[in-house]
């Protein structure tokens, strides 16, 4: 299959070819590459698309996966209607 | 390590530090090495709400908004990095629900006008048509500018990071500045976890840690963090135009033109410390805040939720200008919540200025001096 036929982030519609085009471009770690694409951002908090992402990193740059930092998690861990939250909160009023 | 100068050192890689080596660089000045310690917009400038607005009740605020915003509009062409800084230029509605918020809100559109800014005073049903599910209920007046907007900070930076480089600026990222020596009242070198930078110019475009950089070059601050929190939603189809922003409860709302929701409020117990992590209860306030106000938005699932910094000064205005007691050492900190807008503007007057040239609006007014001649500025419109 070709680069850019492949998904890398499913949520944020993101090739294979747009990822490594960022990389070449400079922008070799989780945290930079999530800023510029969005990668990781959308409702599924980067669970599918990080370890492809690290996986793309490591083999253009020549580092070892595990010396690749993660993305930070930001909470909440599951997306949660604010309509809810609203719910929860008027306890506190 | 080989020995290490330049013309001008840049203690930070947000909006402010990108933009000044910009139109440094473009001024000529390209021996300028901007240090940033972790990596582009990484600070307050990524964490952001990257809302732009000249409706304020400032003339100063006013001036310099207007001038960010005009050099917006066409920075896609003049930077043409291939990158898109995604200006949404839909305006902002400002809601105003008691008799003194729209005396004031009068005031200020009539300045505004008078600076030739097209904000208006609107009636809550023309509220309405601007943003149709909108709740009016105890709702008295808005004003609305059809030139304010939103603008994706993380692509203007690097935008301005690479129209930097291609003129000769030299980027450190993952670099630390550690300390700063002066001699004589002058600044002579930089330290960084990279090595020995010689010069005789720095920027603080520091952010949040304005004055623990001050305070290398012996220089008093008087600015301090405060963290503040915003969230965002899944992305929907385009329904929300422009920015809505209710001083009276506090918050700003916008819909990015990827489709996600983006909304914080000002919380005045917020911790004033360098902390940038996250809290629940800033959620549900937070829908508690914006719900009866905008119903529909009750529906939309936050995805993430995160925390950065402003760097505040006792007049929650900018301080911009070379420190009194250390020549050489300028800064361009203390932008209190609004520095993300003021970047463009604020690049071309630091250049001006560390060029040796009268900056082209007279900046004077913002200079550190005035906290001890207590000539503060007041704005009345702010988060
Ligand atoms: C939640 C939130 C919402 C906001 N909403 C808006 C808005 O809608 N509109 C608006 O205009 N503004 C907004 N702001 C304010 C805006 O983010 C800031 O005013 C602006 O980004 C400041 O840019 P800066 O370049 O000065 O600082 P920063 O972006 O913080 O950059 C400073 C950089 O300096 C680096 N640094 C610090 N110390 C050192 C050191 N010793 N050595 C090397 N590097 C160092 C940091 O890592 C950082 O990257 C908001 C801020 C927050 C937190």
């Amino acid at each position: 299959m070709e680069d850019r036929d492949t998904i890398i982030c499913r949520c944020e519609d993101l090739t294979r070819e747009d990822v490594r085009k960022l990389i070449e471009a400079g922008y070799t770690t989780v945290e930079e590459i999530k800023r510029i694409s969005r990668c990781g951002m959308g409702p599924c908090q980067g669970r599918t698309c990080h370890q492809l992402l690290v996986r793309e990193i490591a083999l253009l740059t020549g580092k070892d996966p595990a010396e690749i930092p993660p993305h930070k998690a930001r909470p909440p861990i599951k997306g949660i209607k604010l309509g809810t939250l609203l719910a929860g909160g008027e306890k506190h009023d | 390590m080989t020995k290490m100068s330049a013309d001008v050192v840049i203690v930070g890689g947000g909006i402010i530090g990108c933009a000044t080596a910009y139109y440094l660089a473009k001024q000529g000045v390209t021996d300028v090495v901007v240090v940033e310690r972790d990596f582009l917009a990484s600070g307050s400038t990524g964490r952001c709400g990257a809302g732009v607005r000249q409706q304020w009740g400032l003339k100063m605020n006013i001036l310099l908004a207007k001038e960010s915003i005009k050099a917006f509009e066409t920075l896609n062409e003049e930077l043409d990095t291939g990158l898109d800084i995604e200006f949404k230029q839909q305006g902002y509605l400002m809601l105003a629900y008691t008799e003194k918020m729209v005396e004031q809100y009068k005031k200020n559109v009539a300045l505004q006008q008078s600076l030739d800014v097209p904000a208006r005073l609107i009636s809550p049903a023309e509220a309405r048509e601007i943003v149709p599910y909108l709740n009016t209920d105890g709702l008295l007046a808005a004003t609305f500018c059809p030139t304010d907007g939103h603008i994706n900070p993380f692509t203007t930076t690097n935008s301005y990071a690479i129209a930097a480089r291609r003129l000769g600026v030299r980027i450190m990222t993952g670099t630390e500045v550690t300390g700063i020596e002066v001699k004589d009242g002058r600044v002579v070198a930089v330290e960084t976890s990279a090595g020995k930078i010689h010069t005789n110019a720095v920027l603080n475009a520091s952010g949040g840690y304005s004055r623990e950089v001050a305070a290398m070059a012996g220089v008093d601050l008087p600015t301090y963090p405060e963290r503040h929190q915003i969230l965002v939603t899944e992305p929907v189809a385009p329904i929300q135009g422009p920015m809505v922003i209710s001083l009276h409860h506090g918050f700003y709302c916008q819909q990015t033109p990827h489709g996600s929701f983006i909304m914080g409020f000002g919380d005045p117990n917020e911790l004033k410390e360098h902390v940038v992590s996250s809290t629940w209860h800033f959620m549900e306030e937070m829908a508690a805040k914006v719900l009866p106000v905008l119903p529909p938005l009750a529906q939309l699932r936050v995805v993430r939720q995160w925390a950065g910094l402003y760097n505040m000064s006792p007049d929650a205005q900018p301080i911009l200008g070379e420190a009194p007691a250390c020549r050489g050492f300028y800064n361009a900190v203390g932008f209190s919540g609004h520095g993300f807008m003021l970047g463009p503007v604020t690049g071309m007057l630091m250049a001006e200025l560390i060029s040796g040239k009268e900056p082209h609006i007279d900046i004077s007014p913002l200079s550190l001096e005035r906290f001890e001649k207590g000539e503060l500025l007041r704005e009345p419109s702010v988060v």
